[in-house]
């Protein structure tokens, strides 16, 4: 008898299946609530990003990507909101271990970071409109100020976030409605990072390239 | 309520439960990250720019590079594993990814072709002066 | 800068008599309930028990109400609509100008999906699946109120547009051009939108709710495979909800970023493409159909399998047939546009497609016979309206995979035809459904079952009415007859559109009955009590009191088997005394008015950007910020019942079973 099987069958009797073991806990319903509704919003940028796949070649005889995209620049963003995602990290790894300076130091940085990248945003679709790359030239343009200023908003409102939980933590601490939203928070944080990734690609880098 | 053995928030890593160890464990995922994700990044800007690669492919490369990327933020910032305390977390992003990528491939082959069967605009000219 | 943006006295449409007519009722009826509530001094009740209610039961009801309510609008509507093409034949004109006859089919669309089928489905999944699941409430209570109030905020503003100002004009699908600022220049499109997107919010909002809900909270032991069928179907529902809805939302944003600033993405000049607009649309549409649909086919499995005395047919097969439906309706959506110039390649995959996913509803159906057939029918009112959806769905499916077929829908899209078709299962399958869930859980929510000659009455009359309506819309489709037309020339047509107004009238009867039921019903609910398990039930639900208490159960039960209901009091006849229960306290989720509330600043919002007052827009977006901030600063977040107070209610209510 092979007494390795025997004991993995008792160990296998013992416990019950996950999918019986009861409703999980207030922690998994919350973050997992919130990563349904983070797939939901990712929807809603692919519905963002096939418009303007469809309509990147519809300049309607003003300036294409290649024309206005400065790399550069796209690579100071991507830099910032690269280490953003790095500092948040370190933030929930302070979170958890309940470390409070730690917390606050890595959330001024994430947020330094994330309005660095905003600014940059900002500058560069300041600067096309002044060169009169506005929306409302053509569909190419209309499409991408959309996607990536969808991406923008997203940014801002996770820095506002940010903000409002730095203050729950100053008022509240780390009690556990606390810890699940700053979970929460990492996970959107994160998310945009992705985003970001195919945002760069997509937009910026395919569309230097002819 | 249900043990952690069987089921894991997305965003926890594995080693939640052990609070006070594993700070530091969890600084060297993060960092691993960060390297990681920052010489996929440089590839991609080299890789758009360069023209060492056959330009028709690479499009393709920057795809998969994204893709790479993505999968760098997945493991080591968001700690989604192939493990059974994962599984609802790996499932969901699945449809998520099924959906995204039917929505937007099916809207591109749907849109390029009505495109390709629309009227030339030498002839469209010529139809709107009647 | 005029402070009211667009809005003056004008938007008072005091030049039409019939909207004024039916402004005026609708402002009477308002007005005389809100009335009736104050002089009654039901206020405080009203507040604390309904409107800052975080139970999913209340939730489920008050969703219901919406949708019966709306019934009578887009039903209103509907009547009109028939009515006018009845007479408006060759020379005759008819009673409706084209301008109000376009706003009314384009409302009669927006209402009877949007806040009609919708509320009314997720009504019933609100108050079904936590009892069914065994537990005592949905992953977020208070995001349930959220969605429940942003509903009634678009159903709010969408009857606002018939006092202040216009509806669309565009058909509920709205597309461009059409519904550009050029051609729709007035408010119409612009309450649409906004009507829409902020519901969006709250379907939303609920999708994420069910999805979280039924994957991570259910009683101990109540493995996947061990849940009730209709949880299987509110999971798919509730996915696709969560998948489809955000294309809604970024289409209609960007066509709002069309209409508001100037944006090129689906206009003629800037090489915009409405095409695109009619493709990112489907890819929602679709869904959203089975969005509807796949609850009803869950309804009909419980009501079947109830009042045959039998387990349902076939459950795993039911499963994978429910789940193949949810990924496959994310594959067929170009069967809406075969006419707008894809390639054979193209309409091809979409038309194979289209006829694939009729394999899996026909699975249900053979389940449905199956699990009749050797079983003891009884001939109750969710029966006969299963009876009357599996012919009537059917013969709808039917035409549905003969028009998936390219060359065919190019002589049917856009005819009356299409018009019936889309009837026919959404009537036969959705509408029929909902109806059976409502007589089927009414007395699990009240405490005493409807009237069932009235319900017999309504049922043979939607049935027929039914046919009486929708049949001849078929012959008109082959006849040649375009949809949404306002008057006619080819008076072949009349006689078929006279039956068809005919059939609408039996409809209304049917309405009108139903109307009667609830008042019969509540006159004589002492005559009627329904006990906790009035049919002879198979799932957890009927193991509570009706009403349920608030923490539905004392003691979550512990589950081993599919139909635990069922199979717990089988065991219980053979066992000797129940055993003695151990009552401990319960925390359950506070009160919270931030649905209400959040809702409130939303529909200032939605106003203020339909009516371009800017200041307006910015304090109601201020207020929404505010009452978010005021949730997340609450300091307790649940209220605890004491264990004295659920033994108080156990021993009144000697009907829970032990599991």
């Amino acid at each position: 008898m092979n007494i390795a099987l025997a004991i993995d069958e008792v160990h296998r009797e013992a416990l019950p299946r996950a999918s019986e073991a009861g409703p999980a806990s207030k922690r998994i319903v919350v973050a997992y609530g919130f990563w349904i509704f983070l797939l939901s919003d990712i929807v809603m940028f692919a519905a963002l990003f096939a418009a303007y796949a469809i309509l990147v070649r519809a300049t309607a005889g003003g300036p294409t990507g290649a024309q206005l995209f400065n790399q550069v620049n796209v690579a100071i963003e991507t830099a910032c909101l690269l280490a953003s995602s790095y500092t948040c990290g370190l933030m929930s790894l302070a979170v958890n271990a309940r470390r409070l300076a730690t917390t606050y130091f890595f959330a001024v940085v994430t947020f330094a970071l994330g309005a660095a990248f905003l600014a940059l945003e900002l500058r560069e679709f300041a600067d096309m409109i002044a060169r009169g790359a506005t929306p409302q030239r053509s569909a190419f343009l209309s499409a991408f100020f959309t996607l990536v200023g969808c991406h923008g908003l997203h940014v801002s409102a996770g820095l506002l976030w940010l903000l409002v939980m730095m203050a729950q933590v100053a008022i509240k601490g780390f009690r556990a409605a606390v810890q699940r939203r700053l979970l929460c928070f990492a996970l959107f944080w994160h998310a945009l990072d992705i985003i970001w990734v195919w945002l760069f690609t997509v937009v910026y880098l395919m569309g230097v390239h002819p | 309520m249900t043990d952690t053995r069987y089921d894991r928030a997305p965003g926890d890593s594995s080693g939640f439960t052990e609070l006070h160890e594993g700070t530091w464990s969890g600084v060297i995922v993060y960092t691993i990250g960060l390297v990681l994700a920052v010489i996929l990044t440089a590839a991609s800007f080299w890789v758009a720019n360069t023209s060492l690669l056959w330009a028709p492919g690479i499009p393709l490369g920057l795809a998969v590079l994204a893709i790479a990327q993505m999968g760098i933020h997945l493991v080591f910032f968001l700690h989604i594993t192939t493990g059974p305390d994962n599984t609802n977390n790996v499932l969901a992003l699945a449809f998520g990814v099924l959906i995204v990528t039917v929505v937007v491939v099916g809207s591109v082959w749907i849109m390029f072709d009505l495109n390709d069967n629309m009227m030339p605009p030498e002839l469209m000219n010529l139809h709107m002066q009647h | 800068m005029n402070l009211l943006g667009k809005l003056s006295w004008n938007a008072i449409p005091l030049d039409q008599p019939i909207v004024m007519a039916a402004t005026s009722m609708m402002i009477a009826g308002v007005v005389l309930v809100l009335s009736w509530v104050t002089v009654k001094g039901h206020w405080p009740y009203l507040w604390r028990e309904w409107i800052t209610s975080v139970d999913h039961k209340r939730i489920g009801v008050m969703y219901i109400v919406l949708a019966l309510l709306m019934l009578l609008r887009g039903f209103t509507d509907a009547i009109m609509m028939r009515s006018q093409q009845a007479v408006a034949a060759g020379g005759a004109h008819g009673y409706l100008p084209p301008e109000h006859f376009d706003q009314i089919f384009s409302a009669h669309g927006t209402i009877m999906i949007f806040f009609m089928a919708m509320p009314f489905v997720i009504g019933l999944m609100n108050f079904v699946v936590p009892l069914q699941l065994g537990v005592r409430d949905m992953a977020f209570p208070t995001l349930n109120s959220v969605a429940l109030w942003l509903t009634a905020s678009g159903i709010l503003l969408t009857n606002i547009s018939l006092a202040v100002g216009e509806f669309a004009k565009t058909g509920w699908v709205a597309y461009p051009p059409l519904s550009e600022v050029q051609f729709s220049p007035g408010v119409g499109v612009d309450y649409y939108l906004w009507a829409l997107q902020i519901s969006g919010i709250g379907t939303l909002l609920t999708g994420i709710n069910f999805v979280t809900t039924i994957l991570k909270t259910r009683a101990p032991g109540m493995g996947y495979m061990r849940m009730p069928v209709f949880c299987w179907t509110a999971l798919a529902s509730n996915l696709l909800m969560v998948a489809a809805f955000p294309v809604l939302t970024a289409t209609f944003a960007m066509l709002l970023l069309d209409r508001y600033l100037g944006f090129h993405f689906f206009s003629i000049d800037g090489q915009g493409n409405p095409m695109m607009y009619v493709n990112l649309f489907w890819v929602w549409g679709h869904p959203e159909v089975y969005i509807l649909i796949l609850p009803a086919f869950g309804i009909f499995s419980e009501a079947i399998s109830t009042f045959s005395g039998k387990p349902l047919f076939g459950y795993r097969s039911m499963v994978a047939a429910t789940m193949a439906i949810c990924v496959l309706s994310f594959l067929v959506w170009l069967h809406h546009f075969f006419t707008m110039g894809a390639s054979a390649d193209v309409n091809g995959f979409f038309g194979v497609m289209t006829m694939v996913i009729a394999v899996p509803t026909g699975v249900k159906i053979f389940n449905w016979l199956f699990t009749m057939y050797g079983g003891r029918v009884r001939l109750t009112v969710p029966v006969l309206w299963s009876l009357g959806f599996m012919v009537t769905f059917v013969i709808g499916g039917m035409t549905g995979v003969l028009m998936a077929v390219p060359p065919a829908d190019f002589q049917l899209h856009n005819s009356l035809f299409l018009v019936a078709h889309f009837h026919n299962v959404i009537i036969g399958g959705v509408v029929f459904g909902v109806l059976a869930g409502y007589t089927y859980w009414f007395p699990k929510a009240f405490g005493f079952t409807l009237d069932e000659r009235w319900g017999r009455a309504s049922f043979w009359c939607w049935l027929i009415g039914f046919y009486i309506a929708f049949m001849p819309l078929y012959a008109l489709g082959l006849m040649g007859m375009t949809r949404r037309m306002q008057h006619y020339d080819n008076l072949a047509w009349q006689p078929w559109l006279l039956l068809a107004a005919v059939g609408a009238v039996v409809i209304l009867a049917g309405i009108a009955c139903l109307i009667v039921q609830l008042i019969v019903s509540i006159r004589d609910r002492a005559q009627r009590p329904a006990g906790g398990d009035p049919w002879n039930g198979r799932t957890l639900e009927w193991s509570t009191a009706s009403p349920p208490p608030a923490w539905n159960f004392a003691v979550l039960p512990r589950v081993s088997e599919r139909d635990t209901y069922w199979n717990g009091r089988k065991r219980e006849r053979t066992a000797q005394d129940p055993p003695a229960r151990e009552y401990k306290p319960i925390e359950m989720p506070k009160n919270s008015a931030t649905g209400f509330i959040t809702a409130f600043f939303a529909v200032v919002t939605g106003f203020a950007l339909i009516w371009h007052i800017w200041w307006m827009v910015g304090l109601g977006l201020f207020g929404a910020f505010v009452t978010l901030i005021a949730f997340a600063f609450r300091d307790r977040e649940d209220i605890e019942i004491s264990a004295e107070q659920i033994a108080r209610f156990d021993r009144a209510h000697q009907l829970e079973v032990p599991i």
